[in-house]
């Protein structure tokens, strides 16, 4: 496939080399071109360098703002998520998250079936877990209860998903749209429910579930509680892995991605493979959602979610779908929301300070692909010639 | 050029990377210098940060009491109530704390997690209902008589509501008051009824619609509640939510506010008349010299007028009707002495009806089960069997409008 778009990189350049030869007086003074393949060391250079511009440009933000001295700001924001093992662990607890979700979404969007859904497939697989727990939590022996958490939360995010991929297959509704307006539906039914189960009465709050007889809680292995969390994601995400690169499956999700003609050509059922891809999609957001309630939060709230659905849209394309670079973009945002955490409790700043420093720093990052994706080409008198970063 | 450039980025980077390490350890030493010579150490867990009045309330208690004892503290701010508040509390008690503050009802939980696990340290979790019977030696509910400060703000309430019928602009009939409510539990019932009847003992005619909105901090919805009841008849506002929201909408529509959680003068120079808070600082006051001595600290702590716990801020003379802070003192001064009490039984009835018994839902649990008598010698006794408030009766002349179950 690479080697197919390359070629046909090289086939506008060179188409847009004829355009210029023809309309030489009409070159505008800036035009980009697509790049054929960079070499992946190059590529990787321009996102270092990218990240170190944008730590420059943070810290004239820093020091215009705030008067302090950015260095120890940054080094504040490294304490924040690696200071001690306790934050390191909660580090890693946050990036399990961000990750599984994004490798929820992944098959989904590498089939270009814009699933923004996260958010209420996690909300309706944290539901189903916490419902599992007051319900079952005092009759159903520990074993079976965590088996049926597991199975409703997977099964309610799939069916949260499926139900815009089977609209999306039959009728080839807006997934954008549906999977949108399917998050509301999830947090409004949070809501119904935190008011049915809330204690005390009125208050909107459910407190933790099961605090005194731990039913359904997920016990911490060899004292660390979040290690189980973990150890479920590095599964999910070599899964993910082998699934989309070595299974038939994975290339069955690429060529839908591509083109639902070829697809269709080749013999691919094309409805088949969407309402499939979106269940295993909802069903991981369903996972994350079981994780959040039964291994960490043993709550449920509106809010708990917190955006992942939506953050982790930006840690998977961030990584452009790739499961292992999806480790590092998701850590990079767990580390920089924990340092911006961090820094606030340190310097007294306000938490949208560190928000604007993610901000900046994720402006560089995303900016730098386009430099890694496209040539720029400034007009220069008679000759032309290449501006790069 | 680019590899030029590419390697003065790199050769940046060094630098910062070689100054961030000496940095780090530098700051080590400092913390550890400054730990020998203090016993004490503070952790304050918030739920949101300064721009909540709610929020801000307790940040700057936090800072007087600290400052004036002159022990280290840590603040975090915009810990949400889950599985975070468990994190903060233990990275507080990593930090060093050995007594850990939190601000919001959510937290409770996550609090008594974190008491049980870190026994040595003390956990104090403001507005909290569980400290009495979770059985804890190390975990503590906080709350204030604020019903009376409610009540005197009411008081000034009804005041207002007497000038404006006295004026003209209004009749006895049409002396509504709104009231903007997070939430449908006692804390706020027991606020909002207080303040009621603290306007009903000025003017009788007084009524009160109340409208909540599922939320503690949530800016358009209470600058929209605030309309709505504007809109609806209310010729006075009062709020028990932790936004600007329905002090601004009052500004905006030249309708008179009557505050929480501390003055809102700058923002409402024209409407605002008075503000109850509570002042968190001499609890954590309290706490941190017990905790210096090693004293043992009991389940709950109400603050009251008297530990000046319970504050009113200044009248502000442009918008309150005349007299009003030598009304207020004069009230003060009975609820001190306790010849007044704000929910003395013949002030009030329920279904048409005076009460002489009511149990009310002092120990949470899941089955909502009232458990204690509460009434006695002809008043209700609010935040004496625990220090969160318990009052939960619907009485007559308040209407809730959109009661969300």
């Amino acid at each position: 496939m690479n080697e197919k778009e390359s070629k046909s990189n090289e086939m506008t350049s060179v188409s847009e080399n004829k355009n210029k030869t023809n309309h030489e007086n009409r070159e505008p003074l800036l035009h980009i071109t697509r790049r054929s393949e960079m070499e992946w060391k190059k590529a990787w250079l321009i996102r270092l360098a990218a990240i170190l511009a944008s730590l420059i440009v943070c810290a004239i933000a820093v020091t215009l703002a705030t008067g302090l001295d950015p260095i120890s700001v940054y080094g504040s924001m490294f304490d924040g998520a690696f200071g001690s093992s306790r934050k390191t662990w909660i580090l890693g607890k946050e990036t399990a998250l961000l990750l599984c979700v994004a490798l929820a979404l992944t098959p989904a969007f590498k089939m270009k079936f814009w699933n923004l859904g996260g958010e209420g497939q996690i909300m309706i697989g944290a539901l189903v877990t916490a419902a599992c727990m007051i319900c079952l939590g005092n009759t159903l022996p520990e074993p079976v209860l965590m088996i049926v958490m597991f199975a409703g939360a997977v099964g309610a995010g799939a069916i949260w998903a499926g139900i815009p991929a089977f609209f999306k297959a039959k009728w080839n509704t807006n997934e954008t749209l549906f999977t949108l307006m399917m998050n509301y539906v999830a947090i409004q039914l949070v809501a119904f429910f935190v008011i049915v189960w809330e204690v005390p009465k009125g208050s909107g709050k459910i407190g933790i579930i099961n605090q005194s007889t731990m039913a359904g809680w997920i016990p911490s292995i060899g004292g660390e509680k979040y290690l189980f969390m973990i150890l479920v994601v590095v599964i999910v995400t070599i899964g993910m892995y082998v699934y989309l690169k070595y299974s038939k499956h994975g290339y069955e999700i690429s060529v839908v991605g591509e083109s639902r003609n070829t697809a269709r050509y080749v013999g691919i059922k094309v409805d088949k493979v969407i309402i499939r891809t979106l269940l295993l999609s909802g069903g991981l957001c369903g996972l994350t959602g079981w994780l959040m309630v039964s291994a960490s939060d043993h709550t449920i709230t509106t809010t708990l979610a917190g955006g992942r659905g939506f953050l982790g849209v930006m840690v998977a394309w961030l990584a452009q779908f790739n499961p292992a670079a999806m480790v590092a973009s998701s850590l990079l945002l767990a580390f920089m929301s924990r340092g911006a955490s961090e820094i606030s409790t340190h310097f007294q700043l306000n938490q949208s300070f560190g928000d604007i420093i993610t901000g900046i720093v994720l402006f560089f990052i995303i900016g730098c692909e386009f430099f890694i994706n496209y040539k720029v080409h400034v007009r220069k008198t008679g000759k032309e010639s290449e501006a790069d970063v | 050029m680019k590899k030029k450039s590419l390697i003065m980025l790199l050769v940046v980077a060094m630098i910062a990377a070689f100054s961030l390490t000496g940095c780090g350890g530098s700051g080590d030493e400092e913390k550890s210098e400054e730990k020998e010579g203090k016993t004490v150490k503070a952790g304050f867990i918030c739920l949101h940060d300064e721009n909540s009045t709610y929020d801000l309330n307790f940040i700057n208690a936090a800072k007087e009491a600290c400052d004036e004892a002159g022990i280290d503290y840590e603040i975090k701010t915009n810990i949400p109530e889950g599985q975070e508040c468990y994190d903060a509390a233990a990275e507080l008690v990593d930090a060093g704390c050995n007594v850990i503050f939190a601000d919001s009802f959510g937290h409770e939980d996550y609090m008594i997690q974190a008491a049980k696990e870190f026994t040595d340290v003390q956990f104090c979790h403001s507005t909290g209902t569980k400290a009495h019977t979770e059985g804890l030696d190390n975990y503590h509910n906080a709350f204030a008589s604020i019903y009376e400060g409610r009540y005197l703000a009411g008081v000034a309430a009804g005041m207002k509501l007497n000038e404006m019928i006295k004026e003209g602009k209004i009749t006895e009939d049409q002396a509504k008051i709104g009231y903007v409510g997070a939430f449908t539990y006692a804390e706020v019932i027991s606020g909002y009824t207080s303040f009621f009847l603290g306007a009903r003992s000025e003017c009788p005619s007084a009524t009160m619609d109340v409208t909540f909105t599922g939320s503690w901090y949530d800016e358009t919805a209470e600058k929209e509640a605030a309309n709505k009841l504007i809109d609806g008849g209310c010729v006075l506002i009062s709020q028990h939510a932790d936004s600007m929201g329905a002090p601004t909408a009052c500004e905006k529509k030249k309708v008179p506010n009557v505050s929480y959680n501390g003055s809102t003068e700058k923002a409402c120079p024209n409407t605002f008349i008075v503000s109850s808070r509570i002042d968190w600082a001499p609890y954590y006051k309290t706490v941190i010299k017990a905790v210096q001595n090693g004293d043992k600290l009991d389940a709950d702590y109400t603050g009251t007028l008297k530990t000046k716990s319970v504050q009113l801020t200044e009248v502000n003379e442009k918008a309150a009707a005349e007299g009003t802070a030598d009304k207020l003192a004069e009230v003060q001064k009975k609820l001190e002495a306790g010849d007044l009490h704000v929910f003395d039984t013949s002030a009030f009835t329920v279904d048409g009806k005076k009460l002489d018994s009511y149990k009310a839902d002092v120990d949470t649990d899941e089955k909502y089960e009232k458990d204690t008598e509460v009434i006695k010698d002809g008043y209700f006794h609010e935040s004496e069997f625990r220090s969160a408030p318990y009052f939960d009766l619907q009485i007559d002349g308040i209407k809730l409008l959109d009661k969300k179950m």
